[in-house]
């Protein structure tokens, strides 16, 4: 059983835990991700890794409330347990491997996009422990949907907030900012983009104008996440590939996203309707419109 | 009794299970057991032992059913192997014992898998268990995977007294067991858990939910954690795809995707919490018995089923039994029929399938007759659902991480037939990992041959 340590909400619907899982913190590596089930009965969902503690054994999630999985684990306390909790899955990000000098001398921009900003995290402090200071730009919906904003600041080189409409910091998208900041004159070497499928599209499309290499996170519909399903596929250049054992990060430039995007629905209709389910309970009368 | 004739084995009624998900084959009781066994002449050079990858002593447990002393028979099978109630339902006797068996010569061979499979019950519901070690030896062995191939080498050097841990990525042991083979063909409850209980039971520990090669590599098992040797018994592994066009659209699956939801998850169980998509028709492309399995499935679920294979009956690599099974469900077989392209709607979801036919030409590599295509026979047909079950690759999370571990052309793990010897010192490996997709007991054969040779090995020491 996996001890959950520390939880907090963020804030409304987004959840922060602190996870014991000591085989999966001695061995994780940012851009990795787990796999938790709450009970025996249980979903297996997919989380990006938001933290790590090797001294402590312990993994650090972050995920908002977005189905009927996801809503019973934000009812789990400090001091209950998760049934299951596997990894580290997927590759490490590329730059774990590379050459820290020839690292040292790029200038790397990070976009986080809603939750995003939690898998983005681990990259940048990965970076801050080696004297490398990225750029991170963290777009959110409204204010009061902003996560993690102290703990990034204190690894980030410069941290830009925008907010879509305005509530805080920059106003506009995340991409509006990638414009800007471009037209100020900033040069990045490469770009790593994660949140919504739709963000990451949108600054593909952005940074491939302007010829700045991108690299992007997928969240694909896994069941194993060890590459024996092959539900996550994604078409990446032409080839099929598995976001659970090539990814889950990609060549931003190279991903089908339209695909991906419609990949992702496959399931909704079931997820929405036991969501609602849950949340009305004996009150839900076919409110979800697919009950029969 | 006619002794050329088998003692037919009650099933379920196949309208009545097209529809449910218990098990199809009821077994034998007492008494109808007690006549089949009576059918074995105890031949003095038993062929059937020949036949059996993991060497069964089967006339004498035959002989201790015949003689009703049921619980002398599982202790003989329990000598040879770890999973008696699944090798019982899942062998492919008929190619194996049963197919050496001399009364197959004129007349039915003897039932050796109902005879096996109903000892093995009769022990569960009785509560016995497999006698286990003597003494124990201070040497700790690593076993990377509970399926069939790990649970039998694991159980096997349990027995000689080893101690021994398995380490499993999923949430459940059992490995193909669980998430492969459905619940109408090998209850999971009742039998696969029951199993794996036993092997517990002779003190083999089952550590959950770690992946070999991510979260511990084979290199930390042997020099951080005290591991003298390590089994690899890891399995299949990536699905294959065909590489047509609109393979990626929604309603597209992977066999072991379809498959993995229902057994391991429950999906199809209305109160599972993972869903899976109920066709209403659907096309399984393959010919083998995970095909069969989700064609299978794909039934019980609602849904119009057609196998769409590119050769023709003969050829199909499912066990006979699973076809017959299949057909008398309502299974339709399209047979020399390949699929070119698969139709999607504009938000992707699949609407059809494009095929060609196909003729039988020369004999290819396999010695099989090579399907070529008839020119200008293109056809659709409409489906909501297409499940791919091509066979897989090898999963290179292992063979990747492992310094020194040789793997072949086909990404496999080279390893010695006789023993399971790889090319690294102490390791060992079998089953899928090691010949690609085959089936449950030359999973266990190898696991068995890989116990023997860690032995041999570790005693060496």
């Amino acid at each position: 059983m996996y001890k959950i340590v520390k939880k907090t909400e963020l804030t409304t619907n987004i959840y922060l835990m602190e996870v014991e899982a000591k085989r999966v913190a001695k061995s994780c590596e940012p851009g990795q991700f787990v796999i938790v089930r709450m009970d025996s009965e249980g979903e297996r969902i997919p989380l990006t890794i938001c933290d790590y503690d090797r001294q402590k054994g312990t993994i650090t999630i972050v995920f908002q409330t977005v189905g009927a999985g996801t809503m019973l684990m934000a009812q789990l306390k400090e001091g209950e347990c998760f049934h299951d909790f596997v990894g580290p899955l997927g590759c490490p990000s590329e730059f774990v491997k590379e050459d820290i000098e020839s690292l040292k001398s790029k200038k790397i921009l990070f976009v986080a996009g809603g939750v995003g900003a939690a898998p983005v995290y681990p990259q940048v402090k990965w970076l801050h422990e080696r004297g490398i200071a990225a750029d991170v730009i963290v777009g959110s919906k409204t204010k009061d949907l902003l996560i993690l904003e102290r703990e990034m600041e204190a690894v980030a080189g410069n941290l830009y907030i925008t907010t879509d409409d305005g509530s805080y910091g920059r106003s506009g998208m995340v991409t509006q900012t990638i414009k800007d900041l471009v037209a100020e004159g900033r040069q990045y070497d490469v770009c790593v983009a994660i949140g919504p499928m739709i963000m990451m599209k949108f600054v593909c499309l952005l940074t491939k104008d302007l010829n700045i290499p991108t690299v992007v996170s997928l969240n694909p519909i896994m069941v194993d996440g060890t590459g024996m399903c092959g539900a996550c596929r994604v078409t990446v250049d032409g080839k099929v590939k598995f976001a659970c054992v090539d990814g889950p990060e990609f060549d931003g430039h190279a991903v089908n996203f339209d695909e991906a995007m419609r990949r992702q629905t496959m399931y909704k209709t079931k997820e929405g309707r036991d969501a609602l389910k849950a949340a009305e309970g004996d009150t839900h009368h076919g409110g979800c419109g697919h009950c029969e | 009794m006619d002794v050329l004739n088998k003692v037919p084995v009650r099933e379920q009624d196949a309208k009545e299970r097209a529809a449910n998900f218990k098990e199809v084959c009821l077994g034998y009781n007492m008494e109808e057991a007690m006549t089949e066994a009576s059918r074995c002449i105890n031949c003095k050079n038993a062929q059937c032992v020949k036949g059996c990858p993991v060497a069964i002593n089967i006339p004498g447990f035959v002989e201790k059913v015949k003689e009703g002393d049921i619980e002398a028979a599982y202790h003989i099978i329990s000598e040879s192997s770890a999973l008696p109630a699944v090798c019982g339902r899942v062998c492919p006797q008929e190619t194996q014992c049963e197919g050496k068996c001399i009364r197959g010569i004129k007349g039915d061979p003897v039932s050796i898998g109902k005879l096996e499979r109903f000892v093995a019950d009769w022990a569960s519901e009785n509560g016995i268990k497999p006698q286990g070690a003597a003494g124990k030896k201070d040497k700790k062995v690593a076993v990377i995977g509970s399926g069939p191939a790990g649970l039998t080498c694991a159980g096997d050097l349990a027995k000689l007294g080893y101690d021994v841990t398995i380490f499993e990525a999923l949430h459940e042991a059992g490995g193909v067991l669980v998430y492969g083979i459905p619940e109408f063909r090998l209850p999971k409850e009742a039998v696969v858990a029951k199993e794996i209980e036993n092997v517990k039971a002779l003190g083999v520990k089952i550590e959950t939910n770690v992946v070999v090669g991510k979260a511990v590599t084979i290199d930390e098992l042997m020099e951080e954690e005290g591991f003298s040797a390590v089994f690899i018994g890891s399995g299949a592994g990536l699905p294959k795809f065909m590489g047509i066009p609109g393979e990626n659209s929604n309603g597209v699956f992977s066999a072991n995707e379809y498959l993995t939801r229902s057994n391991l998850m429950k999906a199809f169980d209305e109160n599972s919490n993972t869903p899976i998509m109920h066709g209403k028709k659907v096309a399984v492309v393959g010919g083998g018995n995970v095909a069969m399995d989700a064609a299978r499935t794909a039934l019980r679920l609602g849904a119009e089923v057609h196998i769409v294979y590119r050769r023709s009956e003969e050829e199909l690599p499912a066990r006979v039994e699973e076809v017959h099974h299949a057909k008398e469900e309502g299974i339709i077989f399209d047979l020399l029929t390949n699929p070119v392209e698969i139709l999607a709607d504009e938000k992707g979801w699949v609407t059809g399938m494009k095929c060609i036919k196909m003729e039988l030409g020369e004999p290819d590599d396999s010695g099989r007759r090579r399907p070529v295509e008839v020119k200008n026979s293109e056809f659709v047909m409409e489906l909501d659902t297409v499940i791919m079950s091509l066979g897989t690759s090898p999963n290179p999370l292992i063979s990747s991480t492992t310094q020194g571990l040789e793997t072949n052309r086909w990404k496999c793990i080279v390893a010695d037939e006789n023993n399971g010897k790889t090319t690294k010192e102490g390791v060992y490996a079998g089953g899928d990992a090691v010949t690609g997709a085959a089936t449950v007991i030359l999973a266990m054969g190898a696991g068995k041959a890989a116990a023997k040779g860690i032995d041999e090995y570790l005693s060496g020491k």
